[in-house]
């Protein structure tokens, strides 16, 4: 069985991101970048996967500048095989990042494919659905939980107020929510032989597929500021203001 | 004992600062032109190069043109040349600027570049790595390895996943011992590994105490109409007592950026004092604050700096290695400036072990050469001409300046006799009883501010599962011995709200020491001033710490 | 304009984030349709078209839409879409999974999470877990919409007299199958999904007076949390942290109990859409961002709130 995982390469979650004064977009330059947390755990289930005898080979694919390629040597480090790297200068928006994801799926042809969430930088959570929705194939979104039996996914899924689970069908498509696992420690030993693993570069405006962007970002602000409210008095008025102005209790 | 994987690499460099990529980059320059291949490792405990690195910074050119001489071309991160520079004297009210010709000429930055640090050290990684240099960011050097002969034969790498309680998680990830032939440690002031070598091989016997300051920098967006790319300030004085040594930096440089920063000595004596609200305090000063009204703070941070100069240099060679930069102590305080003399102590460290590894015959010996590579550099001569300016302020800020006038513009610092520091910070405090509590006013919000929005900004993490970094050698002593005497001087002196003294019912004395390590900025300030030296300071898990951007 | 807002509900009633969807509609259409899908939801679409601004609602029952599989939804949704300018549904677990695949089957772009509209094509969205506001605008000639609930005012449930027309199912897929589900039981909401929470802080001086927080959650219905120096002087478990390095809460209601609010605190929660803060330091940094703040002995204050919430 062949699992694909897809990768991004985003401001790291430790870093608190500052909006440009220009208001063109957030400040990311020398700024400390790294593998999109969702997808750690992606392909900390794939590595899983293979381990446990259930996967042959995990392949990792990401799309974006030259500098992505250090993610997906990190996910060579934590255990994939091997790395496909779509080299792409522009930010690709999340259905142009489906449809290349798309024709890699086309070309690997593999069993199970699994990506985060969604990407810390834009918060789409767009992508996995759309790679489902274009190569047909059922989805279980948000999953804490994944097992595998003959051709068949079992996904626990986590949904407003509790879990659901689905069964789906192979190919699928899954998307990891924080609960699915904690990820390992690329260590220094695998990071070093990662160095050596194969990573095939292609270029996106060669995939023959329309990556040109939807959306415009107009701009980009910071957050309005919270205002300092009132002091109430005593209890009696806090709980006359939660539930007759505020509207809350 | 946990079995660890090991690795062999000829030189192994622990930090990826300026010294120790420096050193890294002209190994491997030295073995191509040798025709030679040299295997070098580096390790870096931030996350990756240039997160824990903080300077001012200004960079004198010198040790980079002869590392690299086509910098330019490479695109080495130097945008800003200093363009006009002040020295100022303030009063709490004013301010006199120094006159241009009193300015000594070793303290002129004409032909220097206003930097970040952070980012010429990652510019210097990339150099390294296309020389063929592995540098490994995110793995702390956690121990030193000894061989039987009692030299040093590599590190050991911390390991990952150990829980609060030293237990292992689920994640464990067991650190690697990285064997070489010849250990470099650039760890910057104060490093832990350093110290333990340093001790273990007795290599301050003679020479005088090593005395520090701590560094305080913020990072600016200043409203474009108040930028002038280019123009450099110091200050002295106001608001510190004219017996404690320090002042600030104002920095221009691109984009609107304004670098700011004070350095408050560590030989201080009021354990009231706080670095950190001085320099919130010193924002606010009528000739200052201008600058900042309307701008916007983008990154926070702090770093301890040797300042014991010449005189406080330990011996720098060990059986299987060398300290390099401020690891030993190479900055040049007159110039406040210590990334060339850094950089250049690592080229020289590089010489000096090339020259022993190209003979296999001798194995693990100590790079002898070393030492009489640097008596014969610039770095030397510069050191020794720098070498009685910050003992002088001992005497406080009036005569200090007026002794540095004579011994820099007259004597040119080749006055025939060395002033010894005299003492240990540390042993410095006087007690709180005898002390004058300093009420610092309150943050503004808009110029100054507390604590932890400051620690926020330098994007500092630490997993939260994992044992305290900052180890009490007698955990009695915080209160006993610290708050009960010197009303809990850690509480003051570190920049990051790391210490707490927090009221408990249940605790002897009715209080306790918190330490939240989470806020630890890495500056070390602690494991210096703790007057019991009850402190130790050691790498937390590999990868955490500050993310500094830009500083 | 002519939209079309996805409703959410259990089959037998609406959930009321629909009702925010309709109203971020109606800033974009003076009019919505909505489409309700389900099986046995007849009640459902009956609601639908009393809610106020609704002209219209495609009623769509078969069993293949029980629970939303986004599998059957999608090509639905798809089938329905010709003639309208913007499709938008909540931004829950139910819409975040379906719309992707409505947008990717359209081949047009999705906009994730919508907190307010600017014009037909121009809306604002959270990036950066709402660090940053960004102002997108959509070439496509449809847009597919997720909304934030908390961002728009739920619309009236009353007044409207939207017409129910009976849709037929589109073709659905074998490929997925709902098994079963498992809605959380315990007597406290979790942390990041409560609608109340309630968090102490170092001021709560003992776990043992936790007590006092549990007391007014259970009022409430609230989750409990704590901040960084509540867990670090083992109060509570660290699963309690609400902050930066804890998790991250936006509850309707956030009360803040003895904690003085730290920006690492504030990070975890200052997406709330109402802060509470009883703290005795009238010069606690919790008070600059509190709707209400009661400056009070918690140990008095707590009790008194309990026993004035009924």
């Amino acid at each position: 069985m062949k699992v694909l995982v897809a990768v991004k390469r985003v401001i790291d979650y430790n870093v608190n991101v500052r909006v440009k004064a220009d208001g063109s977009g957030v400040e990311t330059s020398n700024v400390k970048m790294a593998m999109n947390p969702f997808d750690e755990i992606a392909v900390e289930e794939a590595v899983r996967l293979k381990e446990a005898g259930v996967a042959d080979e995990v392949v990792a694919v990401t799309v974006g500048s030259a500098a992505s390629q250090e993610t997906l040597r990190t996910a060579l480090a934590m255990g994939a095989d091997r790395g496909i790297h779509v080299v792409s200068d522009e930010e690709l928006q999340p259905l142009a990042v489906a449809k290349v994801l798309k024709s890699i799926c086309l070309e690997e042809m593999p069993d199970l494919v699994i990506v985060g969430k969604q990407a810390i930088d834009d918060d789409s959570n767009q992508t996995g659905q759309m790679l489902a929705a274009m190569m047909k194939w059922p989805q279980g979104t948000f999953a804490s939980k994944v097992e595998l039996n003959d051709s068949k996914a079992v996904v626990i899924r986590e949904v407003d107020g509790g879990l659901e689970t689905v069964g789906l069908s192979m190919p699928c498509v899954v998307t990891t929510d924080l609960r699915l696992n904690e990820p390992r420690y690329a260590s220094l030993p695998n990071i070093m032989k990662a160095k050596k693993k194969p990573i095939e570069e292609k270029q996106a405006s060669a995939l023959g597929v329309d990556i040109a962007p939807r959306l415009t970002v107009v701009s980009v602000s910071e957050p309005p500021k919270r205002e300092a409210g009132i002091v109430v008095e005593d209890v009696s008025q806090l709980v006359d203001k939660l539930k007759n102005v505020a509207k809350v209790i | 004992m946990t079995e660890r994987e090991q690795m062999e690499f000829d030189v192994i460099i622990v930090g990826a600062g300026p010294s120790g990529l420096s050193a890294a980059i002209h190994l491997k320059q030295l073995a191509e032109s040798s025709g030679l291949d040299i295997s070098v490792c580096v390790l870096e405990k931030g996350s990756e190069v240039g997160a824990h690195i903080l300077s001012g910074a200004i960079l004198e050119p010198t040790a980079l043109n002869e590392l690299l001489p086509d910098w330019k071309e490479l695109g080495a991160p130097l945008h800003t040349p200093v363009a006009e520079e002040k020295i100022m004297f303030l009063s709490e009210a004013g301010g006199l600027s120094l006159p241009g010709v009193f300015i000594p000429p070793a303290m002129r930055n004409h032909g220097n570049y206003i930097i970040s640090l952070g980012n010429l050290c990652r510019w210097l990684g990339e150099q390294a790595e296309a020389a063929g240099v592995e540098v490994y960011a995110g793995f702390a050097a956690a121990e030193m390895i000894y061989d039987d002969d009692g030299a040093v034969a590599g590190v050991i790498t911390g390991d990952m996943g150990v829980n609060a309680d030293g237990t292992q998680s689920a994640n464990f990830e067991p650190g690697i011992e990285l064997r070489a032939r010849y250990t470099l440690l650039a760890e910057g002031c104060r490093g832990h590994l350093g110290k333990e070598v340093k001790q273990r091989y007795d290599l301050e016997k003679d020479c005088e105490p090593q005395t520090y300051g701590i560094g305080i920098k913020e990072l600016w967006e200043v409203e474009p109409d108040k930028h002038k790319p280019g123009l450099v300030v110091h200050t002295a004085g106001w608001p510190l007592d004219k017996g404690t040594y320090g002042g600030s930096f104002l920095y221009h440089l691109e984009n609107n950026q304004v670098a700011v920063g004070f350095v408050v000595g560590l030989d201080y004596s009021n354990p009231y004092l706080s670095p950190y609200d001085e320099f919130q305090r010193f924002k606010t000063h009528p000739k200052i604050v201008e600058t900042f009204k309307g701008g916007r703070r983008i990154s926070y941070g702090a770093r301890a700096i040797n300042e014991g100069g010449l005189q406080s240099m330990p011996k720098m060679t060990f059986p299987g290695g060398v300290l390099i930069g401020c690891d030993a102590g190479t900055l040049n305080m007159p110039k406040i400036k210590g990334s060339h003399t850094a950089m250049k102590s690592g080229m020289l460290a590089a010489e000096a072990v090339f020259e022993e590894w190209a003979e296999p015959s001798r194995q693990n010996p100590e790079p002898a050469s070393y030492a009489g590579l640097i008596k014969n550099s610039w770095l030397y001569k510069e050191l020794y001409r720098a070498r009685n300016v910050r003992p002088s302020f001992k005497w406080g800020l009036i005569i200090g300046t007026l002794y540095t006038a004579l011994d820099q513009i007259v004597f040119r610092g080749n006055a025939p006799w060395t002033l010894s520091h005299g003492h240990v910070d540390h042993e410095k405090l006087i007690p709180a009883d005898q002390s004058t509590l300093i009420q610092y006013p309150k943050p503004d919000g808009e110029v100054s501010f507390d604590k932890l929005s400051s620690v926020y900004l330098s994007n500092t993490n630490h997993a939260e599962d994992q044992p305290c970094h900052l180890q009490l050698r007698d955990p009695e002593l915080p209160v006993q011995h610290n708050y009960q005497r010197y009303a809990g001087p850690e509480q003051w002196f570190c920049p990051a709200g790391v210490y707490e003294f927090v009221e408990d019912e249940k605790a002897e004395d009715g209080v306790r020491l918190q330490i939240n390590f989470q806020n630890c900025v890495h500056c070390k300030t602690c494991d210096i001033k703790d007057p019991n030296q009850n402190i130790n300071w050691v790498v937390p898990e590999g990868g955490n710490g500050p993310n500094y951007p830009n500083m | 304009m002519s939209v079309m807002v996805i409703a959410e509900h259990d089959n037998s009633s609406l959930k009321l984030a629909t009702l925010s969807a309709v109203t971020a509609g109606l800033r974009i259409s003076e009019t919505v349709d909505v489409l309700v899908a389900g099986s046995d939801c007849g009640s459902v679409a009956e609601a639908a078209s009393k809610i106020a601004g609704v002209k219209r609602v495609m009623h769509c029952d078969d069993p293949a839409y029980a629970h939303m599989l986004a599998e059957n939804m999608a090509p639905l949704i798809v089938s329905m879409s010709e003639g309208f300018t913007h499709i938008l549904a909540p931004a829950t677990t139910a819409g975040k999974n379906i719309m992707p695949r409505v947008a990717a089957d359209l081949d047009v772009a999705q906009i994730s999470d919508i907190v307010d509209v600017v014009d037909a094509d121009t809306f604002i969205r959270p990036i950066y877990a709402g660090n940053a506001m960004a102002t997108v605008k959509s070439g496509d000639a449809v847009k597919v919409i997720t909304v934030r609930g908390t961002a728009f005012d739920a619309a009236d449930q009353t007044g409207g007299s939207g017409s129910i027309e009976t849709v037929s199912a589109a073709e659905t897929a074998d490929s997925s199958a709902f098994i079963g589900q498992e809605l959380s039981k315990s007597e406290r909401p979790e942390l990041t999904a409560a609608k109340v929470v309630i968090s102490g802080g170092r001021g709560m001086g003992s776990g043992e007076n936790f007590k006092l927080i549990d007391a007014v959650a259970d009022k409430l219905g609230a989750a409990v949390g704590a901040s960084r120096a509540a867990v670090d002087a083992g109060y509570v478990p660290s699963d309690y942290q609400v902050g930066q390095t804890g998790k991250i809460v936006a509850p309707d209601l956030y009360v803040a109990v003895g904690i003085s609010g730290a920006i690492q605190h504030l990070a975890g929660m200052k997406d709330s859409k109402v802060i509470v803060a009883i703290n005795k330091d009238p010069e606690a940094p919790i008070f600059q961002v509190a709707d209400f703040g009661l400056v009070a002995d918690l140990f008095e204050a707590l009790p008194e709130l309990e026993a004035k919430l009924t």
